[in-house]
């Protein structure tokens, strides 16, 4: 090739230099110049131009890094005109991260066997994070030790079905319920002594008391718990009988609830179709709500501890305001049959329920429908779930005397991540949300593989729900306009507030 | 004052970053919606002014200049005179190349803008890496080369010789022989897409997607022999200039242009498109050079001369060559475009193609004795973002961006005007039902086809002349019934309409039973 060549062609100018030479200011860095070329020309031509010119230039050192054990330099613009088309490429990104979140979603993590009769009831100790007890149907109280999936102690005493477990405020003491008509408490062992059986006694007391207890739940902040049987009764730790019994109406009360913003407040749900709110502080019971269905179980928003969802026998959820329960706030539908327990995230944004139709639902605070679905061949009917306290994990405790551990986030990744993996989950989420409403994202992220048995339930259900509007319609059209009012579903389920 | 000034540039900083107006909510009714909205919005707002505020730690070069003192015009500048005036790392990249045996010289640059191919008329190829200024390879193919350009990266260029386009490796290795192409006169290569588009001596459109080889599209121009094409940066749409003065648009996935615009009087010669996606630059042998706003479709400016070649740069200033002269066009605050720079080569010279180094501020230009590169203060980008285009770029960082760039490969399909269009919802636009004159005008037509029609002449008596007015009657007559049936339909549907949707007409007792989708 040749070599480079000065193209000598170029127009050339004259002019003469003035005192304006060598005036540099520096804060400008720019040269101020005037140059002067002899060049022999017929006419001789003397101007004088002054100009000021800057080229881009870059040092190399400036974008290279000095030594090989440097980390690369990088130089970032976020102008938008150097990235053209950058929505069909975030679009591109979204479909990707879809189809890469559905690659990744493996959420069982493992099953903890060792009971051998159907769990009854899950509790967590709010003051340790890696330690959750299970009670069977049979009376065998054990801790187990969620990262080892390895039963830490047990707790043998009771004579029949265990009902209800809590955990004390201060996470030093358990106490469990049931329908031997006892209420027992047992020492919970410090993290660090584990392993360690029969060392010594763990009960630290036994309480028997009339009648047969359905559930029990301990204030968040306090000394007392609270059962439910009969009435509900309000115990001490250290007394023997209960300090305080409410009651309002002659049936069971079958859950219990205390209220995590608010110590005094509980709400109750009874086989009457109600739910109650009692105050601690005044001897008589705040309000009752009677719906149409039985609810099996609630649970308050720890976020907002206003509001409190029930998880209902005709398979729904309701998010209710304690303050104004003519309506519900939310209704939840996507079981297709009976919901038997509801935790909340600590979060306050999602909540988990496992019902009789062995599956275990995630769903969102506000949200109508399930974000998620669990379910095995193997989990048969869920009686009971939590929420792990750090909001990754959902434990779930069923007929077939497992529990099971979930992830909370399906396609998460567990473990140790580098800020850089973060980042990139991060921006992976995001781009997802903002595209998750176009079809071919939509229908990615929607897929679910359902159990034919519930996949054909929910279908049966929304044609009975279809009927029943259609039909519903046809005898508003038929009958005189206003003689059938129009009631909301948030409304519809409720028969009554009760002062 | 300066607070003011200070205000003033940030707000126009932040108006670039946030890409457009906000949504109106107020118009929004469904609060839960609102709320949401709300706190996006509040999110992008945020974000803008991050970017803004950064952007004095992290524009760290400075961009090029030009500045007359007194009455002088930038166009006097000769090449030398600023060259006298700049650090001795940029006179490096004012070079003249002289190669006068082997054809015309046209060039392409990567995107980082660090090297360049260049490939002579009768067969002569280079790839040279302009931070060295040596030549990576050097080779004659022996056959005559009409176009070369980069794909993806520095690694492979694809060269449209006399029948066929091949790819050739870094090395000259010739990897692949593309032949449905044809006798190709000018290459584009879509880099969001990995597509090579090609236009050949028939007007044919190829595009050709060159991670997998398949050919995605093969059309028609129908508009004869083209030989300029050029892609739109901004929405990967390709351009093609015909002699009859019409410039179309096009992209991959329909036979039909996207757009059809008459833009001169004579052959268009040369188009241009500025970064930002809404100017068009085309000249044409009718010696004018129009530039047109592509929202409107309207040309903004016309200016007289001749262009064999344009090319707008990353800042928007405008290269125009013919002969042996070149001028640098570039907007002031009055948004026209008026003569910044000339340069005039000697007089043997012919330019063939003028190119703007990206992130550079030098305009490459392919003529027939080589190639010469010349310093144009102010028309590069001066700061790159490295996950974009790096032109200190690593084989290693080269490997990964590769895999990177091919994760967000965009399908054909997103090919269309206004990219801004995808995650937005279709208007749905409602079938216009055709005036009776239009109506009057196809039945006309179709009669006048069907009395046109030639019936084949028969043997052995059978095409007697009553047989054929009759065949001939037949055919005006089926042309005919077809319009008939359309009315008939439209009145059976009018009256069904009618029927159902007047509740006022109906008896009391009917009336909750008036359907609720009316169409």
């Amino acid at each position: 090739m040749a070599s480079p060549v000065w193209d000598n062609h170029l127009p050339t100018q004259l002019c003469f230099t003035t005192e304006r030479i060598g005036v540099f200011q520096p804060f400008l860095a720019t040269a101020y110049s005037a140059f002067h070329q002899n060049v022999v020309d017929n006419r001789l031509q003397i101007k004088l131009i002054i100009m000021r010119v800057k080229v881009i230039s870059r040092s190399a050192d400036e974008f290279t890094r000095e030594r090989s054990n440097d980390l690369q330099r990088v130089s970032r613009n976020y102008d938008p005109k150097l990235r053209p088309q950058e929505k069909a490429v975030e679009y591109v990104r979204a479909l990707n991260a879809a189809k890469l979140d559905k690659v990744f979603a493996r959420p069982f993590i493992g099953a903890m066997d060792g009971h051998i009769d159907a769990i009854s009831s899950i509790a967590k100790n709010p003051s340790h994070l890696k330690g959750i007890f299970s009670a069977s149907m049979d009376g065998d109280i054990r801790l187990w030790d969620i990262a080892s999936r390895k039963t830490v102690c047990q707790y043998p005493g009771h004579q029949g079905a265990v009902r209800g477990l809590t955990v004390s405020t201060d996470g030093r003491v358990l106490v469990s319920c049931g329908s031997d008509c006892t209420v027992r408490l047992w020492r919970i062992p410090l993290a660090s002594g584990i392993e360690s059986d029969d060392s010594s006694d763990k009960s630290l007391a036994t309480y028997v008391w009339k009648n047969a207890f359905w559930a029990v739940d301990h204030q968040w902040e306090g000394n007392l718990f609270a059962t439910a049987g009969a009435q509900v009764d309000i115990w001490d730790h250290n007394r023997s009988q209960p300090v305080n019994n409410f009651e309002w109406g002659n049936d069971t009360v079958i859950s219990v609830r205390f209220n995590p913003g608010e110590p005094n407040i509980l709400a109750t749900s009874g086989s009457d179709r109600s739910i109650t709110i009692y105050d601690l502080r005044t001897s008589s019971p705040a309000r009752k709500l009677i719906m149409r269905t039985k609810t099996n179980s609630i649970a308050w928003n720890p976020m907002e501890p206003m509001n409190f969802t029930a998880a209902n026998e005709n398979c729904n959820c309701y998010s209710f305001d304690a303050r104004k329960l003519e309506e519900a706030k939310c209704v939840h539908k996507d079981h297709v049959s009976a919901v038997m327990d509801i935790d909340y995230s600590p979060t306050g944004r999602e909540f988990v329920t496992g019902s009789y139709d062995r599956t275990v639902r995630i769903f969102q605070y506000n949200g109508g429908h399930s974000r998620e679905i669990y379910h095995t061949k193997r989990m048969q009917r869920v009686f009971c779930v939590k929420f792990s306290c750090d909001a990754s994990y959902v434990i779930s405790g069923s007929d077939d005397t497992n529990l099971r551990l979930w992830k909370a986030k399906a396609s998460e990744q567990l473990g140790v991540i580098l800020p850089r993996e973060r980042k990139k989950h991060e921006y992976m989420e995001a781009v997802k949300n903002r595209y998750k409403h176009l079809p071919e994202v939509k229908r990615i992220l929607r897929h679910r593989h359902l159990p034919k048995p519930i996949y054909k339930a929910g279908l049966l259900r929304r044609t009975m729900a279809d009927a029943e509007k259609r039909k519903e319609e046809r005898r508003r059209a038929h009958s005189a306009p206003g003689s059938i009012p129009r009631r909301s579903l948030r409304k519809n389920r409720i028969i009554q507030e009760i002062e | 004052m300066e607070i003011h000034d200070v205000s003033d540039e940030l707000e126009i900083k932040v108006k670039k970053y946030q890409r457009g107006e906000g949504a109106d909510l107020e118009s929004l009714k469904d609060k839960k919606l609102k709320g949401q909205l709300a706190n996006k919005e509040d999110l992008f707002k945020k974000s803008a002014n991050a970017a803004a505020k950064a952007e004095k730690w992290l524009m760290q070069t400075e961009e090029g200049w030009l500045e007359p003192d007194g009455l002088e015009k930038t166009w006097r500048f000769s090449q030398q005179s600023i060259a006298n005036e700049v650090d001795v790392a940029s006179r490096k990249n004012q070079f003249d190349l002289v190669l006068p045996d082997l054809g015309p010289y046209t060039l392409d640059y990567t995107s980082s803008g660090r090297y360049m191919v260049s490939a002579g008329r009768k067969g002569h190829l280079a790839i040279i890496d302009l931070h060295t200024l040596k030549p990576i390879k050097d080779m004659q193919v022996r056959e005559t080369v009409r176009d070369a350009v980069f794909l993806h990266n520095e690694l492979f260029f694809a060269v449209a010789q006399k029948k066929y386009t091949y790819i050739y490796n870094r090395a000259g290795t010739e990897l692949h022989c593309l032949k449905e192409h044809g006798a190709v006169l000018k290459l584009q290569f879509l880099k969001n897409h990995f597509l090579l588009s090609s236009i050949n001596k028939f007007g044919h459109l190829h595009y050709q997607d060159i991670t997998t080889g398949q050919m995605i599209g093969n059309y028609r121009s129908g508009l004869g022999r083209s030989d300029v094409l050029q892609l739109n940066p901004y929405n990967s749409v390709l351009t093609s200039g015909h002699s009859g003065g019409t410039v179309s648009m096009w992209k991959s996935t329909s036979s039909a242009p996207l757009v059809k615009m008459l833009c001169h009087r004579g052959p268009v010669t040369a188009i241009a498109f500025h970064p930002n996606g809404h100017l068009m630059a085309t000249a044409g042998m009718d010696k004018k050079l129009k530039i047109w706003d592509l929202r409107k479709y309207e040309a903004i400016q016309t200016l007289p001369g001749l262009a064999k070649s344009l090319d707008f740069s990353q800042k928007g200033m405008l290269a125009a060559s013919t002969g042996s002269f070149v001028q640098v066009l570039a907007t002031s605050d009055s948004q026209d475009y008026s003569r910044y720079m000339i340069h005039t080569m000697a007089k043997g010279y012919q330019v063939n193609k003028v190119l703007f180094r990206p992130y550079e501020d030098v305009l490459g230009i392919g003529h027939s004795n080589g190639l010469s590169s010349i310093l144009i203060p102010g028309s590069g980008e001066p700061n790159f973002d490295s996950w974009v285009a790096n032109p200190y770029e690593t084989s290693k960082q080269r490997r990964e961006k590769e895999v990177r760039v091919l994760l967000d490969k965009l399908p054909p399909e997103s090919i269309m005007l206004d990219p801004t269009q995808i995650g937005n919802l279709r208007n749905t636009k409602k079938k216009e039902k055709p005036t009776q004159q239009e109506t009057e005008a196809e039945k006309a037509a179709a009669i006048a086809a069907a009395k046109n029609v030639p019936l084949k002449k028969k043997t052995k008596g059978r095409s007697k002349p009553s047989k054929v007015t009759r065949k001939k009657q037949e055919g005006i007559e089926q042309a005919k019934r077809s319009f008939v049936e359309q009315n008939k339909e439209d009145g059976v549907m009018k009256k069904k309409q009618k029927r159902m949707t007047d509740p006022s007409e109906l008896p009391v007792a009917l009336q909750p039973f008036v359907s609720r989708k009316t169409t």
